[in-house]
């Protein structure tokens, strides 16, 4: 018999309320225990995402919409840039390593991303296997990708207009896996990486159907389509309804002329060359056009990272004052994001203590109340020789005990939860987080909320400890 | 040798009112006192001052050699728990416990060691066989009382002391128990001393000392 049973056994003559007092104490404790988790995951994530980006190219629009969708990859671009205007920026003395993204596709809900080999240095993103991609249709994939979309090298895919699910699927032109990345943790595990070129070639050859707004002149294309319309002004990361017919089926098109500049929230992506196809013409002069096109065609964003952090005190202001462009700092969007979230948090966070609090006056008033139907079993105790010390100690374990089981299952709660959570978020938002992590944070957390067992009890168990065994034993 | 209990001009009181005056009064180890008088007389409260939860107003009671006075606070709860087995009226067993957690809960606060079988064994002298498990809602009121006599010995105490343990019962069940009590304590050589307010109790113990309420 010890002093812990027997507080288990008087917890148990009230099952009821010591019941309402851990339910009470798992609820908030799993609320705590869930933010916690959540926010520093979200944060870390967001941070670790950014690392490498200084400051972000786009088309004018809100700051953290460019960063959400050009960094974190999780929310449509509000537009896109002439690359020429963009690499103006790129080549800046200021500038150590600027990355183009050009974006529009999807596979399985994993964005197909068109830009250069460097991104690879802004992860820090390793081929496990395969090699880098050198020729256009041909693509490196994510460890994230690759597990969920089944995809190892040599595999083949379509991609499919936009970024969810419905668009179309260009299967006329599908890409080639020639490479999968390793786990990062990162962003980059959710992509499907690709040349320029391919994303502007898939898109350039084939706007058969339902374009309106481009015009797209390949005067030299062995195709007989006339001033073809590209309708992607509705959306900055769609064309959707686009209809990429083969580019290299047998057309005659005539007079495309590719000019996209009236359309600053629909093409992320296009180039509209044909340079991989069978032509009647000459590679010097399908090279020239390409390079012309390329000239003139557009990018959703380009990723910058400075030479020196000086830059960050005139590079932003500059390009947004001295041109079409946007300039986002991940950094400062993200610090602004995660104050927004933070508020929200802050919020829920303050409702899960009022829990706690609720649960420690519980523990309070169901101790308290129990003295006086537990006085003479306390007054006996004393009889059989426990001291006025263990009195105290009994009722602190009782506190204690109630405390140590609701926060326990509350951590268990909490976790589970998350885990549950993280893995929904990750199938339906990519964002990957965990309940199997314990942060530091939680230690302390963990044991302030048994404090709070103990401070509930503290008063009944004074009053115990005052017990008066003669008087008490002496009332009828 | 020391008596097992030596009380000396005994005198405790509320304020002015006087409540208990005892100028002597002696047990030795085997054997057994009445404590008698009618309700008021202070039985209770001379017996929770031999026990040491009173402090007396003046005077001195030695248990088993120990003067009282001597010892503060814990040193004289475990002194209590160590060398006094006490049943009580109203049994006041521990409601959250079986019998047999109550027998364990009473030999740990006196900081003795029980083992299994002792513990099988003061059971089945009390009667208490098949009940060790049973919560004290479920006893009925003389299985009760023998669990409370048992949890008195359970520690093997030199002094046992009984705060009205026939009140409530009939003529035979009164006798069976002091019965009971005396021939455990007797088996234990333990000096017995039960306060009570019951004629019938007369004759049935070794000694008697009768109170009567003071002036």
């Amino acid at each position: 018999m010890t002093w812990l049973r027997l507080a288990f056994a008087n917890l148990g003559l009230s099952p009821l309320t010591s019941a309402v007092n851990v339910l009470l104490m798992t609820l908030g404790t799993a609320s705590i225990v869930l933010l916690l988790l959540a926010g520093s995951q979200v944060s870390d994530t967001m941070s670790r995402d950014a690392r490498g980006v200084d400051l972000v190219l786009g088309a004018k629009g809100s700051p953290v919409q460019l960063v959400l969708a050009a960094v974190y990859h999780a929310d449509v671009p509000p537009g896109n840039i002439p690359l020429a205007a963009a690499e103006r920026w790129a080549g800046d003395p200021r500038i150590a390593r600027a990355v183009p993204l050009s974006l529009g596709d999807s596979y399985r809900g994993f964005r197909i991303v068109g830009t250069s080999a460097e991104i690879k240095e802004i992860y820090g993103a390793e081929l496990v296997s395969g090699r880098a991609w050198a020729q256009t249709m041909e693509a490196v994939v994510g460890s994230a990708v690759a597990e969920a979309a089944d995809l190892e090298v040599g595999t083949q895919f379509a991609g499919a207009h936009g970024l969810g699910d419905g668009g179309h699927i260009h299967d006329y032109r599908p890409y080639r896996v020639v490479g999968v990345l390793e786990p990062t943790g990162s962003v980059v595990d959710r992509l499907i990486l690709t040349s320029l070129d391919s994303v502007w070639d898939l898109h350039s050859g084939d706007h058969s159907h339902d374009h309106e707004e481009h015009d797209d002149s390949h005067g030299d294309d062995a195709h007989d389509h006339e001033d073809r319309g590209h309708s992607d002004g509705e959306n900055a990361h769609g064309h959707e309804g686009h209809d990429h017919s083969k580019v290299d089926e047998a057309h005659d098109h005539q007079d495309l002329d590719h000019s996209q500049d009236s359309d600053v929230h629909g093409h992320e992506e296009h180039d509209h060359s044909h340079g991989d196809e069978d032509r009647a013409h000459s590679h010097d002069e399908a090279d020239k056009q390409r390079a012309h096109e390329r000239s003139r065609s557009e990018i959703t964003a380009m990723l910058l990272t400075y030479r020196s952090p000086m830059a960050a005190a005139t590079l932003p202001r500059q390009v947004n004052a001295d041109s079409d462009l946007q300039a986002a700092a991940p950094a400062v969007e993200v610090s602004r994001v995660l104050q927004l979230i933070g508020i929200g948090l802050d919020g829920l966070e303050a409702f899960a203590w009022v829990l706690i609090v609720t649960a420690g006056l519980s523990v309070f008033a169901a101790l308290y109340g129990s003295l006086h139907s537990r006085r003479r079993d306390l007054a006996t105790l004393r009889c059989l020789g426990a001291t006025r010390s263990e009195l105290l100690i009994s009722l602190l374990l009782e506190g204690l005990l109630l405390s140590v089981i609701g926060v326990a299952l509350g951590f268990a709660a909490g976790h589970v939860a998350m885990e549950i959570l993280g893995g929904w978020l990750e199938s339906a938002r990519g964002v990957a987080l965990t309940g199997w992590v314990w942060l530091p944070v939680e230690t302390v957390l963990l044991l302030g909320l048994f404090a709070v067992g103990v401070i509930a009890a503290a008063i009944p168990a004074v009053q115990a400890y005052r017990t008066d065994p003669a008087r008490t034993l002496s009332e009828n | 040798m020391s008596a097992a209990v030596e009380v000396t001009d005994l005198r405790f009181g509320y304020g002015d009112r006087p409540v208990v005056d005892v100028s002597r009064c002696e047990l030795e180890q085997g054997a057994s006192l009445a404590v008698i008088g009618p309700s008021g007389c202070g039985k209770t409260t001379f017996l929770h001052l031999l026990a040491g939860l009173l402090e007396p107003g003046s005077g001195s009671i030695r248990l088993m050699g120990q003067d009282l006075s001597e010892l503060s606070g814990a040193a004289l709860d475990r002194f209590r728990g160590r060398h006094i087995g006490l049943v009580f009226q109203q049994f006041h067993l521990m409601r959250a416990l079986n019998v047999r957690a109550n027998l364990q809960l009473a030999a740990k606060l006196a900081r003795c060691k029980l083992e299994s079988d002792e513990l099988d064994g003061l059971c089945r002298r009390l009667g208490l066989d098949g009940l060790e498990h049973h919560k004290p809602s479920m006893l009925s009121q003389g299985q009760a009382q023998r669990v409370a006599i048992a949890r008195a010995l359970v520690h093997r105490p030199p002094i046992i002391m009984a705060d009205e343990p026939t009140s409530s019962l009939d003529d035979n069940n009164a006798k069976q128990v002091i019965g009971l009590l005396k021939e455990t304590a007797a088996a234990a050589d333990a000096a017995l001393l039960v306060v009570t307010h019951d004629q019938r109790v007369r004759g049935l113990l070794d000694t008697e000392l009768e109170l009567k309420a003071p002036a």
